[in-house]
């Protein structure tokens, strides 16, 4: 389980069970591991995302331990440690354009939730 | 074709910033800069923090890694010793010699030792640079008692620093007062006053003849009147510019040194600048930081073809704090302008001195002195700066605040105020950052770097933001946020009144969107204090805090802090004794709070239930330190033991702490209770304190402590038991239902309409007819009291929250700790790296 993750890019992402739905708090985040990574998934009513746990502003892996919500429009989760908030699509900071942390595509079969087994290039998030 | 080249000396604070200014503007030069000392810019400003705790990475400016990136050459722990001005080469004291098209002189200052025989003998020390810092706390080890030679701002520092390695402190001038040059007598005499209150002996009017050997220390220094002895001296005695690589070189100097330069920073030969204190404008050396900044940044505009960048001087006005004592000086603080008036307010109850200086025909402020209480620097700085037109009867603006005191607007500021001097940020391009649409502080921040060095005139830029958001037609409301048009006193109403009892119902009926960090927990905490359901409630648990979430206090690694409670500060040596064995089976670091009681650090997630069910079963209950809540009621020892002691203090506090715990509250609450009025439990610095008569307890209400320390003030006196508990009642909750999201109770006192006299009028007189009620909503939230750890412990639902992965029981290995003083710490990011790289299985067995 705690292998690194394959970093062979392809065209079609691998795609790897992590937990179950019924693993996941509805309205809030849990940290999960894929491979070498911490990935922070978030379970809202607009469907489960998975950012990177590792907060760039703090130094420290606790973003899905923030609160989700939406700022002008957008799904964030806030930092519980300083309070920036990261755009739960883009991975992006908003206080920071500079700053981003990577995303995962999710995919939810019946009660699996299944993640990319490689992030989101920023290409194809601005796509 | 090459790029030109330019060779900088000095790499100190100046210097740095020159480099910055530089990079940020894409300079198309070829830089390669000496730096004597072995290792690269630091704050010198801030070197006395690192005798309180400060390492030199905390003062780092730059890093050897910031110098690569910038393809900038950076020739380390090597002194530039010559200069050749016919070949244009700069030759260092190890032979690096480098060529230059153009130079620029940044090797600041050296601290001046006054020619007194015996200044040469062992432990007589300059400071100035981090190597004098080591050198001094080496000394330190081996002396009792440190003299510093310079009552001025840099001598009083240095004092701050020989009172931090422990020693008994003494400060010798040579002038009859400290800080001539900023303040006046009366300012001068006071600063004195205070700092010898903190235990520093001040000796003024005296100047050392020679030092000896001492009898009783290891040196004596003898004045013209007296003697002094003293293990360890510092001079700080003033500095002098380190103009000796000019001079060497025929470089036009001034006639007591300093290399001449003119409005665009350039010496007498044209291809050599001079910043910062080597350089001399006018016939003026700039002792401070921020005119060295406006040279770097003037010199750096002009290199890279700015025509119109001139340094024209600079604003010597300070404002800092010495040894704890705030101290502000601003323009003509002597009064020497021909003609003009003084005024001035001396509270010498309160340890506050201020005076103004104001022009012949009292229309302008020329200069102020502020000693004790520099919360008007600002403002009359402006006033100052800006020849704004001063009231009336410009005293008030120094009176203390209350009625009666002027406001300055912000609207009647020129767009070409300074608002933030560090980074010379006007009011004109806050006001264009606020057009661009920059809305919030932090936005306005990011875009302009107000605010963000020294944070002083953080107030001011808020009140510029809102004004001119008001301008441009932006309402500026009392809404939560984004999601409730309503303010939290409206919401409570909502909440109460209709019910409800989830977030999700209240946003269906008056909100929209999803929610935020804002609104989510202020509505969480409405509702427990409406309900008192269980915070960790499926409804209720995507709302909190992560403190409210893993009932325990988030720091900065990502590991948390247990603060189990104990009422009154009263515990039973067997429990203290579990408090230990807790702490050494989780190797968690262990701290006593200023709350009387025992914070725990260190814990990660996944050892938060093992820990707590250690403590339930020891008898622990939840502190709440993690929560919007009462913290603790701090008792004194009280009639049980102390001599002096007129009620029992101790067991009042218990009861109260039993009574108001797990309350949540719009914000934090703190409670004290005396047993006499000595008032050893320093009530009169809590929310809610309660000191003993003989006849009954006083009680005081709306003190805190941090960063704005208020004074709580006294509202209902010789109370009995009955009534004291009952009054309490109803004051918290009419504070929980009418403050709002995050107001402590004093601000929330602050901005009640009618101030004390309706409170006293609303609480004692029953003046709204709520007073039965809000009695019977507080005695519901005491008959439901849970203790929270203890029923999270036992949910098996609740614990899942507590795995450090869904889909892994091992935890985070990128918590990584070292020891220091005989317990862990958290690794810095350096330590960490080194760790993890070499032994990174040893950590991560360590970690699992």
């Amino acid at each position: 389980m705690n292998s690194p993750a394959a970093r062979v890019v392809s065209a079609e992402p691998a795609w790897r069970g992590v937990c179950r739905l019924s693993d996941l708090v509805p309205g809030s985040g849990v940290a999960a591991r894929l491979g070498s990574d911490q990935v922070a998934l978030f379970h809202t009513p607009e469907g489960v995302f998975a950012i990177g746990n590792f907060d760039p502003c703090s130094g420290a892996n606790v973003l899905s331990r923030g609160i989700v919500g939406d700022l002008d429009g957008r799904l964030v989760v806030a930092s519980p440690v300083y309070k920036q908030h990261f755009c739960l699509r883009t991975g992006e900071c908003l206080e920071d354009p500079g700053v981003r942390v990577p995303t995962w595509p999710v995919q939810v079969a019946g009660e699996d939730v299944l993640l990319a087994d490689q992030p989101q290039s920023a290409a194809a998030l601005e796509r | 074709m090459n790029k030109p080249r330019l060779v900088v000396i000095g790499n100190g604070m100046v210097g740095q910033r020159f480099l910055e200014e530089m990079v940020e503007r894409g300079h198309p030069y070829e830089i390669t800069v000496f730096c004597e000392e072995p290792v690269p810019a630091y704050d010198r400003v801030q070197l006395s923090s690192w005798f309180s705790g400060a390492t030199a990475d905390d003062l780092a400016l730059t890093s050897m890694a910031w110098f690569r990136e910038q393809g900038i050459k950076l020739v380390i722990g090597e002194e530039a010793t010559c200069i050749d001005r016919e070949r244009r080469e700069v030759t260092g004291s190890r032979g690096t010699v480098v060529a230059y098209d153009e130079l620029v002189l940044a090797t600041g200052s050296y601290p001046f030792v006054p020619p007194i025989p015996g200044s040469e003998r062992e432990a007589c020390l300059v400071y100035r640079t981090l190597e004098d810092l080591g050198a001094i706390q080496a000394a330190a080890q081996t002396s009792r008692v440190g003299a510093v030679v310079g009552g001025g701002l840099l001598g009083l520092e240095a004092a701050k620093a020989l009172q931090d390695l422990g020693l008994e402190t003494h400060v010798v001038e040579f002038a009859p007062q400290l800080m001539g040059v900023q303040l006046d007598g009366p300012g001068g005499a006071l600063l004195r006053r205070k700092i010898e209150e903190l235990g520093v002996q001040v000796h003024t009017g005296k100047a050392t003849q020679h030092i000896e050997d001492g009898a009783d220390c290891r040196h004596r220094m003898v004045f013209a009147d007296g003697e002094l002895e003293t293990d360890l001296v510092l001079f700080s005695a003033g500095i002098r510019p380190r103009d000796a690589l000019a001079r060497d070189c025929g470089l036009l100097l001034g006639e007591r040194g300093g290399v001449v330069i003119d409005d665009r920073c350039r010496t007498s030969d044209p291809a050599i600048y001079a910043i910062g204190e080597v350089a001399l404008w006018q016939q003026r050396i700039f002792g401070l930081v921020a005119p060295g900044y406006d040279m770097a940044r003037q010199l750096a505009a002009g290199l890279c073809g700015d025509a119109d960048a001139a340094f024209r001087g600079a604003d010597m006005s300070t404002k800092l704090k010495l040894l704890g004592v705030e101290v502000g000086s601003i323009g003509d603080a002597h009064g020497r302008t021909p003609g003009s008036h003084s005024c001035s307010l001396e509270d010498s109850v309160a340890g506050v001195y201020k005076k103004l200086v104001i022009s012949e025909d009292g229309s302008r402020l020329l200069g102020a002195v502020l000693v004790g209480d520099t919360g008007d620097y600002g403002s009359l700085l402006q006033y100052c700066l800006n020849g704004i037109d001063l009231p009336p009867a410009p005293l008030s603006l120094i009176l203390p605040a209350g009625e009666g005191k002027p406001a300055l607007g912000v609207d009647a500021l020129p767009d070409s105020a300074q608002i933030c001097s560090c980074n010379n940020v006007s009011k004109g391009d806050l006001c264009a950052a606020v057009s661009g649409g920059c809305t919030t502080i932090g936005a306005l921040k990011a875009e302009t770097r107000a605010s963000a060095t020294c944070g002083g005139c953080s107030t001011l830029v808020k009140q510029v933001m809102d004004a001119e958001l008001k301008r441009q037609g932006v309402e500026v409301t009392n809404h939560l946020c984004a999601h409730f048009p309503y303010s939290r006193q409206e919401l409570y109403h909502l909440v109460r009144v209709n019910e409800l009892r989830s977030f999700d119902a209240l946003l269906q009926a008056h909100g929209s969107g999803l929610g935020c960090e804002i609104c989510k927990p202020a509505v969480a905490s409405i509702l427990a204090s409406c309900w008192n359901d269980y915070v960790l409630d499926p409804r209720h648990v995507g709302l909190q805090d992560t403190n409210d979430n893993f009932l325990a206090n988030l720091q900065k690694d990502g590991s948390y802090s247990v603060v189990p409670r104990v009422p009154g500060g009263e515990i039973t040596p067997e429990k203290l004794c579990v408090l230990g064995e807790v702490a050494q089976r989780y190797d968690l670091y262990t701290k006593i709070t200023g709350g009387q009681r025992i914070d725990l650090f260190g814990a990660r997630v996944e050892q938060l239930p093992a820990i707590w069910r250690e403590l339930v079963d020891a008898g622990f209950e939840s502190g709440h330190a993690y929560g919007k809540a009462l913290r603790t009621v701090k008792s004194c020892v009280g009639s049980t033991w102390c001599r002096y002691g007129v009620q029992d203090s101790v067991g009042m506090a218990i009861f109260l702490e039993e009574r108001y715990r797990g309350i949540r509250s719009p914000h934090k609450l703190k409670m004290a209770v005396s047993g006499c009025t000595r008032e050893c439990a320093e009530a009169q610095g809590k929310d809610v304190g309660v000191i003993a008569t003989e006849k009954g307890w006083n009680l005081y209400v709306c003190g805190n402590g941090g960063m704005r320390p208020r004074h709580a003030e006294l509202f209902a006196s010789d109370l009995d038991d009955a009534t004291l508990v009952r009054t309490i009642d109803r004051f918290l909750m009419f504070y929980i239902a009418t403050a709002d999201r995050l107001q402590r109770t004093s601000v929330w006192r602050d901005n009640l309409e009618g101030g004390l006299a309706y409170l006293q009028a609303v609480i004692l007189e029953d003046s709204l007819g709520i007073a039965a009620e809000l009695e019977s909503q507080m005695q519901a939230l005491v008959d439901s009291y849970v203790c929270e750890w203890k029923r999270t412990i036992e949910d098996p639902e609740a614990l899942k929250r507590f795995r450090p992965f869904v889909n892994d029981e091992r935890g985070d290995e990128q918590i990584v700790y070292v020891r220091e003083r005989g317990q862990k710490r958290p690794a810095r990011p350096e330590e960490k790296a080194e760790v993890t790289a070499h032994e990174p299985q040893r950590v991560l067995e360590e970690t699992l």
